[in-house]
């Protein structure tokens, strides 16, 4: 138990941390440069308290049950070597850990903020939450497809400049002709998918994966697989704003 | 307020349920074996739903409000001191400074505290035998950052179009890739991934959409999304450049102790 309460206590400090740079700056550029009203601030700052709790909640109860079961069967699954399974846990692995990414939430629940006030959907909480909740269905399916083709990548040693140049040229050709309200949300969900809960899962999948093959290296096929998940979510959000946009 | 909390935690249980449906899945059909430590995971499950409720509820009070307050206060016309001395005038793109200072210090001071980004730093400093610092790295990084949230800014405020900016990042960055030391290529994209944090994503999305809202004549639809894309491109420059830097640096130092020693040969 004292483990535990040590484990939690990084953690704490850990969420403290990441909340610190961004409330250091905001009150040197409230105090200095805008001069902010004092009541208006503390209001937000009160905000600050579940957002840090939240963070640390989440991060401790990932480490307790999500990551040892994760890496347990990325390993064992690696060493079992049935590309079935791979495939399949690769993809799971990539779909459920993008669902369950706050981050990925708070850019889908903006996102369809923005469609609604635009007029792209209409301006109900039913037509936002489904727009939200198929943005992030998309990405976290990007997310799987990406996993499924770097494992396969490293099965048969495919070459990974290769792919993700031609990914981008993909994304790039592809943002002609998609909706011009989807663009800028495609592109972010690229940088928004690896964080706190995909890249140490995923991470433990690669290395795995990489380490039970001969003649390859850990740390470059490690590293593939979070590439590729940065560039899918981009090409399927493209995607996904022109089927909306059809439909 | 209590009622309300109810609602995220359980929205966030929804969140959460098919990575633990998966898990025990595949626990059981391929593993075949009862999970060890049965106690430990489900209070785990709980902490994860709980916290990630907790957490959204903080990010619609907070960190949303916070960078569409803080777009809104720099972008006042009465703020911008130039502005107000010539009534009437319209603003253009280089009225907005505190803006870019404002995204500047954030990209920058959240990424030099990322937990995520020491660790690479400390594997980076082995891998290049010690030829890339741990804090040289870690200032590279938050300088890539800070920077392109600020550039992501300009191309807000300026309404020019993403993907330039987008595709013009990752030319450099595959020419760079060509001359850079081999073993900085995998970190240099690594970091592009690592810098954007859970709590950063949410703040400057909303600083961005603040922004796309303030500015005259910018939509937050067309305008408003990828300073997040910025985020995470201009690292990876920024670490290229820096691991070139540092190989030159060394040969340099290489060179100089080779003279000194030939020189000190001709004195004797």
């Amino acid at each position: 138990m004292n483990d535990s309460l040590t484990i939690f206590a990084k953690d704490m400090l850990g969420s403290l941390r990441d909340l610190a740079p961004i409330v250091l700056v905001i009150a040197i550029f409230q105090v200095f440069v805008v001069g902010g009203s004092a009541e208006e601030l503390l209001a937000l700052a009160g905000g600050a308290i579940p957002v840090v709790l939240g963070l640390t909640f989440f991060i401790f109860g990932l480490r307790l049950a999500l990551f040892p079961i994760g890496e347990g069967l990325a390993h064992s699954l690696a060493e079992r070597g049935s590309v079935f399974w791979l495939v399949a846990f690769a993809f799971a692995l990539g779909f459920g850990t993008t669902f369950a990414e706050p981050a990925l939430m708070a850019v889908a629940d903006e996102a369809a903020e923005v469609a609604a006030e635009a007029n792209v959907i209409t301006a109900t909480d039913a037509a936002r939450d489904a727009y939200a909740w198929g943005l992030r269905l998309t990405v976290a399916v990007a997310v799987g497809v990406a996993l499924v083709a770097g494992v396969f990548r490293i099965l048969v040693n495919w070459s990974l400049p290769v792919m993700i140049i031609g990914g981008y040229l993909l994304v790039l050709l592809l943002t002609y002709v998609a909706p011009e309200e989807i663009i800028g949300i495609a592109y972010d969900s690229g940088g928004v998918t690896t964080s706190t809960v995909t890249v140490p899962l995923v991470t433990a999948l690669g290395v795995g994966l990489a380490s039970s093959l001969k003649g390859r290296n850990p740390m470059s096929d490690g590293f593939g697989l979070i590439a590729l998940a940065s560039l899918t979510p981009i090409l399927f959000v493209l995607v996904f704003g022109m089927v909306m946009q059809w439909t | 307020m209590i009622l309300d909390s109810l609602r995220f935690i359980a929205d966030s249980a929804v969140d959460v349920l098919p990575i633990a449906v998966f898990l025990f899945v595949f626990q059981r059909l391929v593993i075949g074996a009862p999970m060890a430590n049965r106690k430990n995971i489900v209070i785990g499950f709980v902490f994860v739903v709980v916290g990630l409720g907790l957490f959204l509820i903080g990010l619609e009070r907070t960190l949303f409000p916070l960078g569409r307050l803080m777009a809104q206060q720099l972008t006042d016309p009465a703020f911008l001191r130039d502005a107000a001395a010539l009534p009437g005038q319209v603003l253009g793109w280089q009225d907005y400074y505190w803006v870019y200072l404002f995204a500047l210090a954030i990209g920058f001071s959240t990424t030099l505290a990322e937990p995520a980004l020491i660790a690479v730093s400390m594997k980076a400093n082995m891998v290049s035998g010690g030829a890339v610092g741990v804090w040289g790295l870690r200032v590279a990084v938050a300088i890539g950052v800070g920077v392109g949230v600020s550039l992501g800014c300009y191309r807000i405020i300026s309404g020019l179009p993403l993907h330039y900016f987008i595709a013009a990042g990752y030319l450099v960055v595959i020419a760079q890739t060509c001359m850079a030391p081999k073993a900085m290529i995998p970190l240099a994209y690594d970091s592009g991934g690592v810098t954007t944090s859970t709590v950063t994503v949410p703040l400057i999305t909303a600083l961005g959409l603040g922004l796309a809202e303030v500015v005259p004549g910018r939509s937050p639809v067309l305008d408003g999304f990828g300073l997040v894309a910025f985020a995470s491109v201009f690292p990876i420059i920024s670490v290229l450049a820096y691991g070139q830097f540092a190989l030159l640096r060394e040969r340099a130092s290489k060179v100089a102790r080779r003279e000194r020693v030939t020189k000190v040969v001709k004195y004797d």
